[in-house]
């Protein structure tokens, strides 16, 4: 076997690719898939499903509301500098979703027993509108956004991915949490018909996975809920078809295929914490200084990684959002809040 | 050579899954993180040959054929160099060969202390598993070769403290090791059932 070591210095080919190449490309069919929303063009072209911007995006069957949403979507309305987007089909293909197994493959195998359609969501709590709603309605009042984000996983890799959601501060102004409210509490999806990780009995999850947020983090206008992704809607495996995306905490943050979502006013229990209290903290915030029990949080692999060069970056702290979000922990000690 | 053809057919199975594998990472069939895939599957290929290695002695005692315990050292060394392409995996594509972090795991990670002890053990008996070592350690040798007994555990408590949400496999291959070991205990070495009367003999001399 050839094992190519690179010395130091050497250039990577994909140093030496100009990404700003890649990315004004995608700017540019972003831009004409913009302009293409506003022109005013006949029903039926619409009607159509749109062409993805980017490569080896399965079609996906989207239901109505999403595709009526498409038009006025903001494209790139937040995007990463310098750093070339997570093929399609490794994003799609490499996930971390136990309700549908523990490895990697297996959500993407699995996760097509998920049905997503109808689908309700509770929100309840500390707020003055509660309610049940149908997806479709719950979605009604937002406008989907394109927010392309670096996702860090707690198991030392990464990926970038473009996610199309809102704002969960839009959310809250719907629902009117009330003084009470100091945290919101998501809950996925608990059906071991459709889920098929949650029949086995030697599982140390206590089902249904359940993440939260304080309400100021949940308020940054980075905090997204997700619902579709690479221009399509969600596929089953990536969390459809409503999850949350905040970029800088670990993924398993990120909840998926929600249910339910609370305003409550003490911190919730959240899965992982349950789970492994002094490996999984509360706030997950992605932080290279603070390792893993098990292994060091200070480079990760940045995938699709080569077999003859693995992508291995340093981490940098809240992900590369410090500037937006530092602020938030001003005065806590992030040692013992991990 | 007798059984020239068992022994060649076992070389040939053991050598079929790691070139599969490196196959599969050449064709981009491993998923996104292909080191890290070779990484795991040479960790768990490693406890499969070791569990084998350990069948090999029971099986022997239970058929009475020879052709066992004639390959139990070409499999122990095969478990070996899982083991060596496991470690060497971990250190191009997880470490990025950094060996002051290097340094750092070997000290703060109880998993990979376990997992380093475990390959220095197969080492030893890598090393000395030559007809030589066998006749200069004598009767030692025996005793130093149950280290095999510890390397089982260590694998297994390494796989444990990798786990993060769901013990069935690891139960599988911990169930397994564990009756391979209670197989070991005189009272109960004893009690196993022949199948066939055919003595042994030389055959026990590897």
């Amino acid at each position: 076997m050839l094992i190519k070591i690179p010395s130091a210095s050497a250039c990577k080919e994909s140093d030496v690719t100009p990404e700003s190449i890649y990315l004004s490309r995608r700017a540019v069919l972003g831009a004409s898939l913009a302009g293409l929303a506003v022109s005013a063009l006949p029903s039926w072209a619409q009607a159509a499903d749109p062409v993805s911007q980017y490569d080896g995006v399965d079609a996906g069957s989207a239901p109505g509301w999403f595709k009526d949403k498409l038009p006025s979507t903001k494209w790139q309305a937040v995007t990463v500098q310098n750093e070339a987007i997570t093929p399609y089909k490794d994003a799609t293909h490499y996930n971390n979703f136990y309700e549908f197994g523990t490895d990697k493959g297996d959500p993407a195998q699995n996760a097509d027993s998920l049905k997503t359609e109808p689908w309700t969501v509770v929100v309840d709590g500390e707020v003055g509108k509660p309610g049940r709603y149908a997806l479709e309605d719950f979605m009604k009042p937002y406008q989907l956004e394109e927010r392309i984000y670096r996702l860090r996983c707690v198991e030392a890799w990464s990926m970038v991915i473009p996610w199309m959601g809102f704002p969960i501060s839009e959310l809250l102004k719907q629902v009117e949490p009330t003084s009470k409210a100091k945290y919101i509490r998501f809950e996925t999806l608990q059906d071991s018909k459709m889920m098929p990780g949650q029949r086995s009995s030697f599982a140390l999850i206590d089902w249904p996975y359940v993440e939260g947020l304080r309400l100021d983090e949940a308020m940054n206008p980075l905090a997204i809920l997700a619902v579709g992704m690479y221009g399509r809607e969600l596929p089953n495996q990536n969390g459809a078809p409503l999850r949350l995306v905040v970029p800088w905490k670990y993924g398993f943050k990120s909840v998926k295929s929600i249910v339910r979502i609370s305003l409550v006013s003490e911190q919730p229990k959240t899965t992982w914490q349950s789970i492994a209290a002094n490996e999984y903290g509360f706030y997950a915030n992605v932080n290279p200084t603070v390792d893993h029990p098990r292994w060091t949080q200070a480079r990760e692999r940045r995938l699709p990684s080569g077999l003859f060069s693995p992508n291995i970056r340093p981490t940098e702290m809240f992900n590369g959002y410090g500037e937006q979000v530092a602020s938030l922990y001003t005065g806590m000690d992030l040692r013992t809040n991990y | 050579m007798r059984y020239l053809f068992w022994r060649l057919a076992v070389f040939v199975a053991a050598c079929i899954a790691p070139v599969m594998w490196l196959h599969q990472a050449w064709i981009l069939d491993l998923g996104p993180d292909p080191g890290k895939a070779l990484v795991d599957r040479f960790g768990l290929g490693t406890l499969v040959l070791l569990l084998i290695t350990l069948t090999m002695t029971p099986l022997h005692r239970i058929t009475g054929w020879a052709g066992w315990v004639l390959v139990r050292r070409q499999l122990g060394l095969w478990c070996f160099t899982y083991a060596l392409l496991h470690m060497l995996g971990y250190g191009f594509f997880i470490l990025g060969f950094d060996w002051a972090q290097l340094g750092v795991e070997l000290v703060k990670r109880p998993y990979i202390i376990v997992g380093s002890l475990a390959f220095l053990g197969l080492l030893a008996l890598a090393v000395t598993s030559n007809r030589h070592s066998q006749r200069r350690l004598g009767a030692r040798w025996k005793k130093l070769h149950r280290l095999a007994y510890l390397i089982l555990g260590l694998g297994l408590l390494h796989f444990l403290w990798i786990v993060r949400a769901d013990l069935k496999e690891w139960a599988v291959y911990a169930l397994i090791g564990a009756l391979l070991l209670v197989l070991r205990i005189p009272a109960i070495a004893r009690r196993i059932p022949r199948l066939s009367n055919r003595r042994a003999g030389a055959a026990t001399k590897v």
